[in-house]
């Protein structure tokens, strides 16, 4: 079952040029869909479309973005707000600047549950405590009368997950979730939001440049370059044999940590020319 | 602990300003050419009345003598006697200073209603005609003076369409119950409200004149900020979450982008009660102002000290109110 299903999606800066191509993908309910591709290559860009997020100076082109099966872009902009944010969540990049650095912990965490999904506060408090715990921060009562400079950046960003997890969403878009991460935090991390997804049963949309964590997380993935989506693909398939040769060839560029003579293998500059003469980048 | 620290460390600076304050304004005003005695004899005074005059108030003995006598009477509560009024200046400074208060106080809350509800307009129609429009107000709102506000006014709202008094500050013939110079506030808790229409109609155009450039500077600064905090992360995680753009703004932003401009309008209140001295004379409000323009007229040495000093603390005393607020509003600067 298709939750999320993104359809020739073109976007462009205001009077400039274009930031994505064309994108098509599908992430079915309950699935985890990585969308891998260089700085600049628009990933973060796709998840911005869906949740409506755009910078003012973007605008959409044409295509379609459908939630379970509505057009998200032919809604006005107030029905799409109300209807994103009940159904989808967003794991932001950095925990640091995530936060709002004047409110306390469970104001941020319950107040959306109380505006705009109408619980009770006793409710939301109570859920917070609970999804507190599931990410494994003891103490959480404490947790949420604190502010975010109180506590550490792998704290705020279990803090977050847990946050994105709170409504129950159908999909949730996790956009980079551990680059600005100490790397000895990265690893459980990824696992916590791995574990949540199961049992949970989110669909997830996980943006990242590396491919090591989209082998470990998702079911399926789409290669992005400057704005296309040059292949899509089962996570087995792909490492087994990427079809795509700029693919293959940032595969083949990850670092390989069990072997260090291996040396590194940048994307050759003829592989470039030629997924550039393709995406028609300039 | 630390905030009572903040405070004791924060009085004895201020005993400092004080003096410090203290020893210019005595000087200065003895320095400068004319005496009180000057102005209180009639011409054709002899030398010997005007000898025996200057000594009666103390005036023959040297400038550093003058200012132990004086600073002795001061921390014992005496500021000394008004030369012109013959009465004591420090109940004559209290009596006054309530009317300033409340007009300064006044004109605060204009500017912060008026340049808070101008800064979030912009920012909700950031990059809009609106946005411009906001600016350009702004642009002129600050590029003329207080006082030449004031006159602008008296012209458009007491001359040529008159709305409002331009003169005083209640009409005289009023039968007025208070017990207190806190006019306007105890017309509130005694809930005599058509006193306290008689009273805003007075104070409006004076309080205006002094708010709008404050306004100005608030509408600036709280839209640059805004502005700034709502490309932030916190912010558009918000939107994500259902909240309208107004939402947003308000309860993400906001609370952030308020520090700077609360900082400046400490700062800026205090010019805004050194205003309070040309827009009183202006519009003829009895205020500290008004009666500081004539002391010094008059020379009343005494008076003019008196109202210094007051001024001063006044102004050390914004300055730390603003500080502690900043302490309240910031949670990183409330712990440790």
């Amino acid at each position: 079952m298709t939750y999320l299903s993104v359809q020739n999606l073109s976007v462009r800066i205001k009077g400039g040029g274009p930031l994505l191509r064309s994108v098509s993908l599908d992430v079915a309910a309950g699935h985890v869909h990585g969308l891998v591709g260089e700085s600049g290559a628009g990933k973060s860009m796709i998840g911005r479309a869906i949740l409506g997020i755009l910078p003012k100076a973007v605008e959409v082109v044409s295509g379609a973005i459908l939630l379970d099966g509505v057009d998200l872009l032919a809604l006005p902009p107030a029905q799409r707000r109300v209807r994103v944010g009940a159904s989808c969540a967003l794991i932001p990049q950095d925990p640091l600047t995530a936060l709002n650095p004047s409110r306390r912990i469970g104001r941020q965490m319950t107040d959306r549950l109380v505006d705009i999904l109408g619980w009770t506060r006793g409710d939301a408090e109570a859920r917070a405590l609970a999804l507190l715990a599931e990410v494994q921060i003891t103490d959480p009562a404490r947790v949420l009368r604190q502010y975010p400079h109180e506590l550490s950046g792998g704290m705020r960003q279990r803090i977050l997950i847990a946050s994105a997890f709170a409504a129950e969403p159908k999909l949730i878009v996790a956009d980079e979730p551990t680059t600005a991460l100490d790397v000895t935090v990265q690893k459980q991390i990824l696992k916590l939001i791995a574990g949540m997804q199961v049992r949970h049963g989110t669909a997830l949309l996980f943006v990242t440049h590396d491919l090591g964590v989209v082998s470990k997380v998702c079911q399926s993935l789409s290669v992005l370059y400057a704005g296309k989506v040059v292949e899509t693909a089962e996570v087995r398939a792909f490492f087994a044999a990427p079809q795509h040769p700029y693919s293959a060839a940032l595969l083949a560029a990850t670092p390989k940590y069990t072997d260090p003579d291996a040396g590194l293998h940048p994307v050759p500059d003829a592989v470039i020319a030629a997924v550039r003469a393709e995406v028609g980048h300039d | 602990m630390a905030l009572l620290r903040t405070i004791l460390l924060r009085l004895v600076t201020t005993a400092v300003t004080l003096l410090g304050v203290a020893v210019i304004v005595f000087v200065v005003i003895r320095v400068v050419p004319g005496n009180p005695i000057a102005m209180m004899l009639p011409p054709g005074a002899t030398g010997e009345d005007i000898a025996r005059l200057t000594a009666l108030y103390g005036l023959d003995k040297s400038i550093l003598q003058q200012f132990l006598i004086w600073g002795a009477g001061v921390l014992q509560g005496d500021f000394g006697t008004s030369i012109t009024a013959r009465q004591p200046v420090l109940a004559m400074v209290l009596a006054r200073l309530p009317a300033t208060l409340e007009l300064s106080t006044f004109a605060l809350l204009m500017a912060v209603l008026a340049g808070g509800a101008a800064a979030l307009t912009g920012t909700r129609l950031r990059e809009t005609k609106v946005e411009g429009g906001i600016d350009i107000a702004g642009g002129m709102a600050l590029s003329v003076p207080d006082f030449l506000w004031g006159l602008v006014l008296i012209l458009l709202f007491g001359v040529l369409v008159p709305v409002f008094h331009i003169s005083g500050r209640v009409t005289p013939s009023l039968d007025l119950p208070f017990i207190t110079n806190f006019y306007l506030f105890e017309s509130l808790v005694r809930l005599r409200l058509d006193l306290t229409l008689d009273l805003v109609s007075h104070m409006f155009l004076p309080a205006l004149s002094l708010a709008i450039p404050l306004a100005a500077i608030i509408a600036q600064l709280l839209k640059q900020s805004l502005k700034e905090t709502m490309h932030l992360d916190y912010v558009t995680l918000a939107r994500t979450q259902g909240y309208s753009e107004a939402s947003v703004i308000w309860r993400e932003a906001l609370p952030n982008a308020v520090l700077p401009t609360l900082t400046l309008v400490g700062v800026q209140f205090t010019f805004l009660i050194g205003g309070t001295v040309i827009i009183e004379r202006v519009f003829s409000y009895e205020g500290l102002g008004n009666m500081a323009i004539d002391a010094v007229i008059n020379r009343d040495l005494p008076l003019i000290q008196g109202i210094v000093i007051l001024f001063a603390v006044l102004f050390t005393g914004v300055n730390l109110v603003v500080d502690l607020m900043y302490a309240t509003l910031n949670p990183r600067l409330r712990h440790g």
